[in-house]
């Protein structure tokens, strides 16, 4: 009996020397789909490099921001988490819950223009790593050139592809809001898209910082823009459709035989869920994008269109050297290689060169992003949670489904009252 | 034990750990300076009414520690504002402005006419259909089979049934095909496919009470018939020779006899109605007018980060329940009283 204890108890102390030898750092992200393996790949050439740091991924889906809340208040919170959520990274880092990554964090690597969406008060919270571009229209080139539909390039042009859609016994538009805990999110990108070409860009800093109230003419008028979508019955479904329809789902309606319908707004990443639904379809041939139109010239102060970006930022919870390395390597050209070339994803690398993208889209996107004199942050994602991932979403539910605008205006004013 | 005769019960010593351990106490140096204080102490310690509450204590400190504690510190917490902290620097004292919310706010207002429409159709239905389904299904020969099929639904997890359901409700385009059972049936018999869970405000919470009802029914079903086949099948045959049709048997036997059953069914059914959460998170998040407090609780709490809010709901939730779970106790102790 002594000699297997004592066999045991070295057992024990030579295994729990091994792993004191073993560093490991938790990861939690929400990309339960199509980007998981991606992301399993990053990971591998990390613990390539550093055979002696095991990461450990924990995936959760559309509820982790309940998830982090518990964790965090528990004190147990994962290492390092990427998300697109930066109004409540600034929350996390008013109370103190988030790392301070200025000087730990060589942000050399990433494209300057993404560097100060991660700043806040004065320090480094996020690091951009996996941009998405949102203002783009996927359409179908086969059945546009078929059909004799032009690219439009000015808003007036999208409207007259429109009507002669309707005239050739088609639907213009797919639009998916629906999305689980999150419906209504896609909806909220149409809006910011269309301030953006309205009002411009500086007033749409001045509405996501709440120093306009959700009742101003302006915004009234960006939701009637949309609004004229079903008005006009552009929409697939129309309102049903677009309520009760997964927002992943919604390009599929452009590659049917014969096509339910030909566009469809939306961010660089639907390119996965495109090909994994149709795993035939060639990028370029016979899916593509262009930039949605400007609406308003005088929108931007030399022409161009806006662009709508979004992406995710890394952020650290608990400050161990291992866990910087590894906020390090996410930021590296490695990593946003195999990101880019496994997803067709786009490259916050700061050389990215559109030209080694193998996906013709992606290399569009990437020059939009370089090239854009005009570029803002996803809105609903800069703004509070109680607004930007509550009553934005539901108001865009409630108007869609045929509640009067000011009425829906005005509740989301009341939360964001209560929220800024 | 034998020979003795028994005493009167609050002062017969139980001859166990604490009345040895008094006596111990009670004989040594320190315990004497205690205990001499008084001998009717002594007695009292020795009592049975000291010994029940020894027993007792154990549960007693865990049900203080994880029920009664949390909910002080709730109540408590309903008066402060917003914050992800129970208690601490950053949260103000707001009286009773999350109150004045729970009670006046739009939304919340839509989720108690939610919760109420909830527990008068999901109770009636659920207790209704399974003591229907309990009664006639004894007098047929495949009843087991029939009352497996109609329980299994209890046995899944209620988010896995509102995804099924969820399926079943799903919506597409009148031209595209329909991929949704309840309208793929209503296009096959020529009618418009119908957003079911978008169409407010009645048709989409009675689709989601369907669902509530298809889970439980087989559970008061099941509870049903074991109490139904209680009844001693003398007083049925009674009633059916002195010339009662079958209606007038169980309106005036079998009901009266189940009544009891159907309290304690019903108190059930409203307690778990009341706190319904899965099916609406999983099936509309509460948009479209089907917003439930239990899910309003959630939001408040982990995605707005308001606790002081989420608590006041908690606590107008445990209000909520409290007349119920007070009818079920009586209930008990008076069925216990009766033995």
């Amino acid at each position: 009996m002594r000699k297997v204890l004592t066999v045991l108890s070295v057992l024990a102390l030579v295994s729990l020397a091994g792993f004191a030898q073993m560093k490991y750092v938790t990861v939690m992200h929400g990309w339960p789909g199509e980007q998981a393996p991606a992301f399993q790949k990053i990971v591998a050439a990390f613990e390539e490099e550093n055979p002696d740091i095991t990461i450990i991924v924990e995936v959760v889906g559309r509820d982790r921001p309940a998830l982090l809340a518990t964790r965090l208040a528990q004190g147990n919170p994962p290492d390092l988490t990427p998300h697109p959520w930066i109004g409540t990274m600034k929350q996390w880092a008013d109370a103190g819950q988030i790392v301070d990554l200025t000087g730990l964090v060589d942000t050399s690597d990433i494209n300057p223009a993404l560097v100060p969406i991660g700043e806040y008060d004065g320090g480094l919270y996020g690091l951009f790593i996996f941009p998405n571009v949102k203002s783009l229209v996927w359409y179908n080139p086969k059945e546009f050139s078929a059909n004799g539909y032009n690219v439009p390039t000015t808003w007036a042009g999208l409207q007259a592809v429109s009507e002669q859609i309707i005239a050739g016994g088609g639907v213009p538009w797919s639009i998916g809001l629906e999305s689980g805990a999150a419906s209504g999110w896609p909806g909220t990108d149409w809006i910011e898209d269309i301030i953006l070409r309205t009002a411009g860009a500086d007033f749409y800093d001045q509405w996501v910082a709440h120093e306009v109230p959700w009742t101003d003419q302006r915004i009234k008028e960006a939701f009637e823009v949309f609004g004229d979508l079903f008005a006009n019955n552009y929409v697939l479904g129309g309102a049903t459709g677009a309520l009760t329809t997964n927002f992943g789902d919604a390009a599929d309606p452009l590659f049917l035989d014969p096509p339910a319908a030909y566009m469809q707004k939306q961010a660089t990443f639907i390119n996965g869920f495109i090909t994994d639904h149709f795993p035939n379809l060639v990028a370029g041939e016979d899916y593509a994008i262009f930039p949605l139109p400007g609406i308003n010239a005088d929108a931007t102060p030399d022409g161009s269109i806006p662009l709508l970006v979004s992406g995710d930022v890394v952020t650290v919870f608990n400050n161990r050297p291992e866990v910087i390395k590894f906020a390090q390597f996410l930021t590296s050209e490695t990593a946003s290689n195999i990101w880019s070339s496994e997803l067709g994803e786009l490259s916050a690398y700061v050389d990215a060169d559109p030209a080694q993208f193998s996906n013709p889209i992606t290399r569009q996107a990437q020059e939009m992003l370089l090239n854009a004199t005009v570029s803002r942050f996803d809105g609903s994602d800069l703004m509070p949670g109680e607004v930007g991932a509550g009553s934005f979403w539901t108001g865009i539910l409630d108007y869609v489904s045929g509640i009067d605008l000011d009425t829906v205006l005005e509740n989301i004013e009341a939360s964001a009252q209560d929220a800024y | 034990m034998e020979g003795k005769t028994p005493r009167a019960s609050s002062q017969s010593p139980k001859r166990n750990v604490w009345t040895r351990g008094v006596n111990a106490l009670e004989r040594s140096a320190p315990g004497c300076l205690l205990l001499k204080v008084s001998r009717a102490n002594a007695r009292w310690l020795r009592s049975v009414r000291w010994n029940s509450w020894a027993f007792v204590a154990p549960a007693l400190v865990l049900i203080g520690f994880f029920l009664v504690y949390p909910t002080v510190m709730t109540v408590i917490r309903s008066f402060f504002g917003r914050g992800t902290t129970l208690l601490g620097p950053d949260v103000e004292f707001v009286g009773l402005t999350n109150w004045k919310y729970v009670f006046t706010n739009e939304v919340m207002l839509t989720s108690l006419r939610n919760n109420a429409l909830w527990a008068v159709l999901f109770t009636g239905c659920t207790v209704g259909f399974g003591l229907i389904l309990a009664v006639m299904l004894d007098r047929v020969k495949y009843e087991k089979i029939a009352k497996s099929i109609i329980f299994i639904p209890a046995a899944i997890s209620m988010v896995g049934a509102s995804i099924i359901w969820k399926f079943i409700y799903a919506y597409k385009p009148a031209h595209l095909g329909q991929i949704g059972l309840l309208n793929g049936i209503v296009v096959a018999f020529g009618g418009e496919p119908l957003g079911w869970l978008i169409e407010r405000p009645w048709i989409n919470n009675l689709c989601l009470i369907v669902v509530g009802v298809w889970i439980w029914t087989g559970f008061c079903m099941i509870i049903f018939s074991a109490a139904y086949k209680n009844i001693p099948k003398a007083l049925l045959e009674a009633a059916r020779i002195d010339g009662a049709t079958e209606w007038r048997v169980f309106r005036n036997v079998i009901l009266p006899l189940l009544g009891p059953t159907a309290g304690v069914v019903a108190t059930t059914m409203v307690v778990q109605v009341l706190k319904v959460f899965d099916i609406v998170y999983v099936m509309t998040n509460g948009n479209y007018s089907t917003e439930v407090i239990a899910n309003r609780m959630y939001k408040e709490m982990f995605n707005f980060n308001n606790y002081g809010r989420a608590s006041a709901i908690a606590v107008v939730l445990l209000i909520l329940i409290v007349p119920f779970m007070i009818v079920n106790i009586r209930r008990f102790v008076s069925q216990e009283g009766a033995r």
